[in-house]
């Protein structure tokens, strides 16, 4: 057996890491807002929200990209009005395995940067405002800085967990290669093809390998943000 | 001036702070009074922190809370330099960064020390490259003391600066506060249930419990009172401003005050130094004819002027008339009618010269 990857394996590869690249980029701020909504907001619903945020966790895969189907595709209430006016198709697309991954690991952001904002102590941005900062200032140069870790962590543990988003991608984009055949499905793809072994143990090693280098990354700046933040 | 007048109701527990007074525009005005009184609400409420169910605070006639008025001005535009018992420095910045924080948002107007000057006042120059975790509880309160002059306060706030501190670091940051004080030409609102911090730094004296002020004046005046519950501790007594005549001569300093000198163990510093010495009541005894072959090194003539009830039936305090001075003395009831103590009759006061705690106690420089 080749240890080398097929052009069309490395190209799951790719497509996988941009995936989950663009789902991060695409859900960082509105998990932040989320987040900050969920830690510090005091409004009737808040609860309601918690739960829908955390829905993902708790639904099948397969019914989350169900949903999407419903919304985004092309007759759907949304993805209707964005095919019909600016020409945009998340159906079967790279763009839409992106969003179906943000979907999926918004709650794993949400949670992080949660804990990133609880973790700051509120005695920090009443003296910032006794210094004379408003309210945009001490978020920047106080709050922001000091929630960075939970932002971090959640920001590196959505990634990690994006490469391997399986089921609500293949329901909302299916698995064409090239476009939206991610690495999970491609896996799944050569097991279902005959002679496939190979290729799917190349791509299991990894899609390990990428795992385990996430957790390192994550731990690594971990480390790094608590020093530079003095926590020792 | 800063006039201050709260009304205050926490939900929780039902505390209900009722407060009114006012502190001079200079100098330092404590919030003196046991936990859970109500001082550090006030401190709070004055910072803008805190919004008082009803209430007015103003400083120098500029309203900062009116809640009949409806004004409350935030607390990033009060202008209040507010140093927590806890410091609060921002860990993610270094010492010199923090020290700038309310430097860069000061209005350009304003003025104050400048950074070299307070760095080179609270001896925090080498500190500066450090981030706060990496220094001990004295120097981070020490900075934070500098970052709040830094901010161009018009007032200081202070909530129990040293309480977080052990004895050591106390001792270490007391002398840098009295600097501070002297140097800011601004109103210092102090919260501390510390008497010693009181004798070193306070003015002016607001006492508080259970959320209302049980009395309020120069601080020499409220230590006379013997209604008050000050005078039930242990280390009640009469503060007196004295100057130092002579150094130390066989281990004995003599100091100068209104009415007489005293000879002590302190080693208050050089002649002409200015400090405020506690004469604890119940070190302070009385005799009725000049002593003859004691071991007490001060005798000072005096006239008995008051006889007040203390807190304990069998116990009474004594006020003595020292030239302008007023000191107190707590004896028995026993006493006081086995000597046939009246007003008016002339005694000795009698005060070791071990008696005077050994600590720095700088007094205001404005002081009386």
């Amino acid at each position: 057996m080749s240890l080398a990857l097929t052009p069309e394996e490395w190209q799951a590869v790719r497509l996988s890491l941009e995936v989950a690249t663009r789902s991060v980029a695409v859900s960082l701020v509105p998990a932040v807002g989320i987040a900050w909504l969920l830690a510090r907001g005091r409004f009737p619903g808040r609860m309601l929200l918690d739960a829908l945020v955390h829905l993902p966790l708790v639904v099948p895969p397969v019914v989350v990209g169900w949903g999407l189907l419903m919304l985004f595709g092309i007759r759907g209430p949304i993805g209707g009005p964005l095919h019909d006016w600016f020409g945009i198709r998340l159906v079967f697309t790279t763009e839409g395995a992106a969003l179906a991954t943000a979907v999926m690991s918004f709650p794993l952001i949400v949670r992080s940067v949660r804990l990133g904002i609880e973790s700051v102590d509120p005695g920090l941005e009443a003296a910032a405002r006794t210094l004379g900062a408003g309210p945009m200032d001490r978020f920047v140069t106080v709050t922001l800085p000091l929630m960075s870790p939970g932002i971090l962590a959640g920001a590196v543990t959505a990634f990690a967990a994006g490469l391997g988003e399986f089921g609500a991608v293949i329901t909302f984009v299916s698995n064409i290669p090239g476009e939206t055949q991610t690495l999970p499905l491609a896996i799944y793809s050569a097991t279902q093809t005959a002679g496939g072994d190979a290729t799917a143990a190349r791509l299991a090693a990894i899609a390990f390998a990428l795992a385990v280098a996430g957790l390192l990354l994550a731990e690594l700046l971990a480390r790094r943000m608590h020093r530079w933040l003095g926590r020792a | 001036m800063v006039e201050v007048a709260l009304h205050h109701r926490y939900d929780r527990d039902g505390f209900a702070l009722e407060a009114a007074f006012a502190a001079p525009p200079r100098g330092v005005t404590t919030l003196f009074g046991p936990s859970g009184c109500g001082k550090s609400t006030i401190l709070a409420a004055v910072a803008g922190l805190l919004r008082p169910r009803q209430g007015r605070v103003a400083l120098d006639g500029m309203v900062l809370l009116d809640t009949a008025a409806g004004i409350f001005v935030a607390p990033e535009r009060r202008r209040c330099g507010v140093v927590f018992q806890d410091a609060r420095l921002f860990p993610h910045l270094s010492v010199e960064t923090n020290l700038r924080y309310g430097l860069r948002r000061a209005p350009r107007e304003a003025e104050g020390p400048g950074f070299e000057e307070v760095v080179a006042l609270l001896g925090i120059g080498h500190l500066l490259a450090r981030r706060p975790a990496g220094l001990s509880g004295g120097e981070r309160q020490r900075v934070a003391l500098g970052r709040a002059l830094l901010s161009r306060p018009r007032m200081l706030l202070m909530d129990e600066p040293l309480a977080a501190l052990d004895a050591a670091r106390r001792t270490e940051v007391l002398p840098f506060l009295a600097r501070l004080r002297d140097a800011a030409r601004m109103p210092i609102l102090y919260v501390t249930h510390a008497l010693e911090e009181v004798d070193a730094l306070a003015d002016h004296l607001v006492v508080l419990d259970h959320g209302r002020v049980l009395a309020e004046g120069p601080v020499a005046e409220i230590a006379l009172r013997t209604d008050l519950p000050l005078a039930a501790r242990r280390d009640a007594g009469v503060l007196l401003d004295c100057t130092v005549l002579a150094a130390p001569e066989g281990g004995l300093a003599r100091l100068g005050f209104a009415g007489g000198e005293l000879l002590t163990t302190l080693h208050p510093g050089a002649v002409g130094t200015r400090l405020r010495v506690r004469l604890r009541a119940r070190d302070v005894a009385v005799a009725v004819q000049e002593p003859q072959g004691i071991s007490t090194q001060n005798v000072l003539p005096a006239t008995l002027a008051e006889i007040r009830p203390a807190g304990e039936p069998q116990e009474v305090f004594l006020r003595l008339a020292v030239g302008p001075s007023t000191v107190l003395a707590r004896i028995t009831r026993d006493s006081l009618e086995r000597l046939a103590l009246r007003p008016g009759m002339p005694v000795w006061a009698l005060l070791k010269a071990v008696t005077f705690d050994h600590r720095v106690a700088a007094p205001p420089e404005h002081a009386p």
